[in-house]
């Protein structure tokens, strides 16, 4: 009997696993007929898990959180059982401000762009003309990531640069309109702006943190537990999606599948490109290959480490006004269900790490890891600042930041 | 009480106001693009902004009324209200509320039924043109293919379409599928269009 499941996305290149899942048949060996549904702001995706017209969706990992803990709108209990990807993003700034800050066809440094930002931050707020960065939405990766390196480079976000919020497919026009100088998004965002000369990528969100969690499959707590089999179904159609997304010979076929007008509708060459860790830095530059751009398979990347929704928490306090408490982290941190995860792979080949949760930005070398089963390496995955989290002193960690 | 409309389909937004002229003491404004819409909107300064689920200017919306919850009249989304059956409807015809924080419910009501109405009737127009366009060009085809055989069977028209007929009965089809057959394959034997 096949079961059926309705998934909302938004058209980014980190849909591709439920896709992919769905495309090269591996939903429908687990005995699930999936029902893709495309929408335009993440909004729109939430609106439809909330009210049930999806069962389950791909969204930004803080807004999974956001709204289990009730910010913005009435809490309403979420369950991430699985990541969909680390990183994948990132900051692309108007053509003048990119030279002035990195140089051209080149991912500049973290440390030193951010040195000559912060003092082109200065200036511009001097001026009376501070600079502004675009994010894709206030509950999102991209909004903790980007405000993290700045903060760690002596800005004050809301302070010293403006921030607010561009819709993805605006990104290219707001940055051309100069409305913002810089944004933080997705792929194939940035290359669209690059490719119309309306920006230029100085760096890469996995360079701010290394293995930084990003979009997740969230699903209503309850729903979780109605169709729990049906779940566990789906995340191992999605992890032999995962291992075929990063295999070289399919990443023609899959970015022809993911440029189809039902899923990106973009331009497969801009996606090819995401998908093979190839970032075209500044228009008629050739596409420079930064390894683990976007990460969706290996090191167990879809395992979901109670640890990376507290650093999530964390940053929400930082910077969204939310005071800090142990029953908020742990409320947080319980959205995360690696038990599910445990419990779909469990006598599959598939690697599950040994414990469920952390100390995030500690390694800076290729580690083997304690496991229940498998075997697996873990390797960098730094803070650019190289801070470290532990999810065991959370409030010490937000002392200790600036 | 001031509504906002905030749709880039004109078309939409405009059936939608006329809908909700109907109610009593309302002010309408459309703002139908999206160049400075938060500005647009501090301007006019709505009690309830009204905007489709396939604007992807709903998270800038958001973003900016999470904000204004810290002003002197903010606004809530009306998720806030807990009227959780007018909120699965409106989901459903396609339009999402926002509702300066206070306003009564019972005012909101009525507002939010005429605007779902009126969404869900402007969706069915359009299924509609779209169904018109769709038997549009297949008469078209039919009447082409029809013309075929009657070139190249030397048959009449009526007799053109009953040959059209049967074989769609005997193949189990529809004569738009036969009708098409004949054309597409016509064209591909080098015949004029």
């Amino acid at each position: 009997m096949t079961s059926e499941l309705t998934i909302g996305f938004l058209p980014l290149v980190d849909a591709c696993l439920p896709i992919l899942a769905l495309e090269h048949g591996f939903a429908e060996e687990e005995g699930l007929s999936l029902r893709m549904v495309r929408d335009v702001s993440w909004a729109t995706v939430l609106d439809r898990l909330l009210y049930g017209h999806s069962d389950v969706a791909h969204l930004v990992a803080p807004l999974a959180i956001a709204t289990t803990l009730g910010r913005g709108r009435p809490a309403q209990p979420l369950s991430v059982p699985f990541v969909l990807g680390l990183n994948g993003n990132a900051v692309t700034m108007r053509p003048e401000l990119a030279r002035k800050v990195g140089e051209p066809g080149k991912l500049a440094d973290p440390i030193q762009a951010g040195a000559k930002l912060a003092h082109l931050a200065r200036e511009r707020k001097f001026a009376g003309k501070p600079l502004r960065f675009g994010v894709v939405h206030r509950h999102s990766s991209h909004n903790y990531m980007l405000r993290y390196w700045l903060a760690s480079c002596g800005i004050v976000p809301d302070r010293d640069v403006e921030m607010e919020t561009v819709p993805p497919p605006f990104c290219a026009d707001a940055l051309e309109s100069g409305d913002v100088d810089a944004i933080c998004v997705g792929e194939p965002w940035n290359s669209v702006a690059v490719e119309r000369g309306a920006g230029e990528i100085v760096i890469a969100t996995a360079q701010i943190w290394r293995r930084g969690v990003e979009k997740v499959l969230a699903m209503r707590e309850p729903v979780l537990d109605e169709r729990r089999d049906t779940i566990e179904a789906l995340i191992r159609a999605m992890r032999k999606a995962g291992e075929r997304f990063i295999d070289p010979e399919y990443f023609d076929s899959n970015a022809e599948i993911l440029a189809r007008p039902e899923y990106l509708d973009g331009d497969a060459k801009l996606i090819r490109h995401a998908i093979s860790d190839h970032l075209l830095l500044a228009a008629g530059a050739d596409p420079v290959h930064y390894a683990d751009f976007m990460f969706q398979y290996r090191e167990a990347a879809n395992f979901p480490w109670v640890s990376q929704a507290q650093w999530l928490y964390s940053q929400m306090v930082r910077w969204d006004a939310l005071e800090f408490s142990e029953e908020g982290a742990a409320k947080a941190g319980a959205v995360f269900r690696p038990d599910v995860y445990r419990s779909a792979l469990s006598g599959t080949g598939q690697p599950l790490p040994g414990a469920n949760s952390k100390v995030e930005g500690s390694l800076s070398r290729p580690t083997a890891v304690g496991t229940q089963q498998g075997a697996i390496t873990m390797e960098d995955n730094r803070f650019f600042d190289r801070r470290v989290f532990d999810p065991g002193d959370i409030a010490g960690y937000l002392r200790s930041l600036p | 009480m001031r509504i906002a409309i905030v749709d880039e389909s004109s078309a939409r937004a405009s059936i939608i106001e006329e809908g909700l002229s109907e109610l009593d003491d309302c002010e309408i404004f459309v703002i139908g693009e999206r160049q400075e819409l938060l500005a647009h909107i501090a301007e006019v300064g709505p009690d309830i902004v009204l905007m489709d689920l396939g604007n992807p200017s709903r998270d800038v919306l958001e973003e900016y009324f999470a904000v204004s919850r810290a002003l002197a009249r903010p606004i809530a989304m009306f998720v806030d209200q807990s009227d959780e059956e007018s909120i699965a409807a409106s989901v459903e015809a396609g339009v999402s509320a926002y509702v300066v924080d206070g306003l009564a419910a019972n005012r909101i009501r009525p507002l939010l039924d005429l605007a779902v109405r009126r969404f869900n009737a402007f969706a069915r127009l359009q299924s509609d043109l779209a169904e018109a366009k769709g038997k549009l060009a297949e008469r078209e085809t039919i009447d082409r293919a029809k013309r075929i055989l009657m070139d190249s069977r030397g048959f009449g028209e009526p007799q053109a379409y009953a040959e059209m007929r049967k074989t769609a009965m005997n193949q189990g089809r529809r004569i738009a599928d036969i009708a098409e057959a004949i054309v597409t394959a016509h064209e591909l034997i080098g015949g004029k269009k």
